[in-house]
């Protein structure tokens, strides 16, 4: 298996903070990889330099066996590397279909034609069925539940047929029944072949998702291989226990 | 679109375009004049500051252009027709339309406050030209028009018509970003600039593009208000006051509807030059506009059109939840997240 999605010692540093400290990660297609770590790790500064909203200090990134280091982030979506963000982004707005279909990554062309059009509606009709949000598509973003609000974040980057996406703390604030709706939708979307990265607090989620699981400390990688490795590892247990 | 919403446009058109057959007096007609000026003005500008939420101020930069630009093509001629200028229209729009986008593709890299900034530098460095390029402008002695040879009686007749036309394209303009893919990217920007960017949707494009489109409408009536005026001066051509009035119809009207900003120009518009006509050219309206401001801001802080949309809006989700077992709201009801719940002791 190639690597999808390469890291390699990027660093970025904030005022005097090294958030992310010469990282070094491979995500292998096809998997479903987890990144855990403390708070603080720079699990999330990863991600945005991975994603182009940030730029590393230095160090590159490659997607796909291209360089990408400081792409555009729309770009990079095009190119099929979408993300979703720890506090859940949507459009708030916009109605739920509309969310769906701003995310499409549609071209020039496309920009004069329907606001929604027929075909539009034909292909989010099946991800509004798959994440039971078909009964509020009409409904403004703003009124859905923090938790729909996250189920709509995740539908709305796979209206593009991403092949990489990185969800971030998919299930942090959103209640049980959710969190196994999440786990439900992460497995089928890698059954239909899209590899993921997910930064995850719910121990018991990674485990039960998650081969392999890669842990950062301080803004580097201290452990990558088998979940049930994890929790072996001395040093893994030395940055969450903080000795 | 709705039967009713084209009901509503044909009717409102209908109404414009008969109004000055009923004889109506002269300041009437110089009033309505001015307030198709400004209903076209914020109508251009609610693309830019209330579709993608870029608060420009530097909008009466263009209206000066266009004035300008007017003046430079027809000062010292003799019209025939006195059509002529009218026809010229579509040139000046594509001129201050392509000096548009540089200044967007510079401009619009900031947000907020900062754009608000940079967009009324912009408006006082184009007013220092105006004053300072003497041998184009004719510095503050000001420059000359020729004199619409148009009859005494119906003389505003011909700017009235052309500024609804204007009016007309600015809303069809309006409508056509609404219903298209244009006026989706345009609410991403403005709801989630940086999101929008990460979900593919064009964001530079659409801006400019809303910059480029709202500036050459501004400029297009700086023109016409130039032949109207036939003498122009930079203080009146590149005036903040212009600015601020297109800013505040907008708001008052309703940010990113298509009826608000021009309903927010026919009242403040129309209450400003009967103000000025009863009392005589005051400079109350500043104290009114300031007033009008407060109001806004404390009452209805999105405006009238979408304050009473959102009314509509609860009342008819009222009657869902009367009417029971509407499937979106049991759904709404049932989940009950964001309840940070413990992980520990599941398999
Ligand atoms: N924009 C920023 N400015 C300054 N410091 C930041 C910024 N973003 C993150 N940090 C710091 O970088 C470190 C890593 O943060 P983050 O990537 O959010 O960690 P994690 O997602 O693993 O909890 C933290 O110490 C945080 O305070
Ligand atoms: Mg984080």
């Amino acid at each position: 298996m190639s690597a999808l999605l390469g890291v390699d010692s990027v660093t970025k540093v904030f005022g005097g903070v090294r958030a992310v400290d010469g990282c070094s990660l491979e995500v292998a297609e096809g998997t479903v990889t987890g990144l855990i770590g403390p708070n603080g790790s720079g699990k999330t500064t990863l991600f945005n330099i991975v994603t182009g909203y940030l730029r590393a200090d230095s160090g590159q990134v490659q997607f796909d066996a291209h360089r990408v280091t400081g792409t555009d982030p729309g770009r990079l979506y095009r190119m099929g590397l979408s993300r979703t963000f720890q506090q859940a982004r949507v459009f708030p707005q916009l109605s739920v279909l509309e969310n769906l279909v701003v995310a499409a990554g549609y071209g020039w062309s496309q920009l004069f034609s329907r606001r929604v059009s027929r075909g539009d509606r034909a292909q989010a009709e099946q991800l509004l069925e798959e994440f039971r949000l078909a009964p509020v598509a009409d409904l403004l973003a703003a009124e859905l539940s923090y938790g729909q609000r996250k189920l709509l974040e995740f539908a709305a980057v796979l209206m593009s047929s991403p092949r990489l996406v990185l969800l971030d703390e998919p299930t942090a604030g959103v209640n049980p029944v959710m969190i196994e709706t999440m786990e439900r939708h992460i497995r089928s979307r890698h059954a239909a072949g899209i590899t993921f990265l997910v930064v995850e607090h719910d121990m018991t989620f990674v485990m039960r998702l998650c081969d392999p699981v890669i842990v950062l400390d301080a803004g580097k990688q201290i452990f990558s291989g088998q979940p049930a490795e994890v929790q072996a590892n001395p040093q893994v247990l030395d940055a969450y226990l903080g000795a | 679109m709705t039967r009713w919403g084209l009901g509503r446009g044909g009717g409102f058109f209908l109404v414009l375009v008969a109004l000055p057959l009923f004889g109506l007096q002269h300041w009437v007609v110089n009033l309505l004049v001015f307030v198709l000026m400004y209903a076209t003005m914020s109508s251009a500008w609610n693309l830019v500051g209330g579709f993608a939420g870029y608060p420009s101020l530097g909008h009466a930069a263009f209206f000066g252009i266009g004035a300008y630009t007017m003046a430079l093509m027809f000062h010292g001629d003799v019209l025939g027709s006195g059509y002529e200028p009218f026809i010229m229209l579509p040139v000046i729009a594509l001129v201050a339309a392509a000096i548009g986008v540089p200044i967007a593709l510079v401009s619009m890299r900031t947000r907020a406050d900062v754009f608000a900034i940079v967009t009324i530098t912009f408006l006082f460095m184009v007013q220092t030209l105006a004053f300072n390029l003497r041998s184009l402008t004719g510095g503050s002695q000001g420059i000359s028009l020729p004199i619409p040879p148009f009859d005494a009686a119906t003389f505003e007749r011909p700017f009235y018509y052309v500024l609804v036309l204007l009016l007309a394209v600015a809303m069809l303009l309006t409508f056509g970003a609404l219903h298209s893919k244009v006026g989706l990217a345009l609410v991403a920007v403005r709801a989630d600039e940086d999101k929008a960017r990460g979900v593919g949707v064009r964001v530079t494009g659409v801006k400019v593009l809303a910059f480029s489109v709202s500036v050459g409408l501004t400029a297009m009536v700086g023109a016409v208000w130039s032949y109207y005026e036939s003498f122009i001066y930079p203080q009146f051509a590149v005036d903040p006051l212009i600015t601020i009035a297109v800013v505040l119809m907008t708001f008052l009207g309703g940010r990113a509807t298509l009826w608000g900003p021009v309903l927010g120009a026919f009242i403040l518009e129309a209450g400003q030059q009967t103000l000025a006509y009863r009392l005589g050219g005051s400079q109350f309206y500043l104290i009114a506009y300031a007033l009008v401001f407060l109001v806004i801001m404390l009452v209805l802080p999105r405006g009238i059109l979408p304050t009473l949309e959102d009314r509509l809006r609860m009342r008819r989700r009222a009657r869902e939840v009367d009417g029971a077992q509407t499937p979106a709201v049991e759904l709404l009801a049932s989940d009950e997240d964001k309840v940070a719940l413990p992980h520990g002791g599941r398999p």
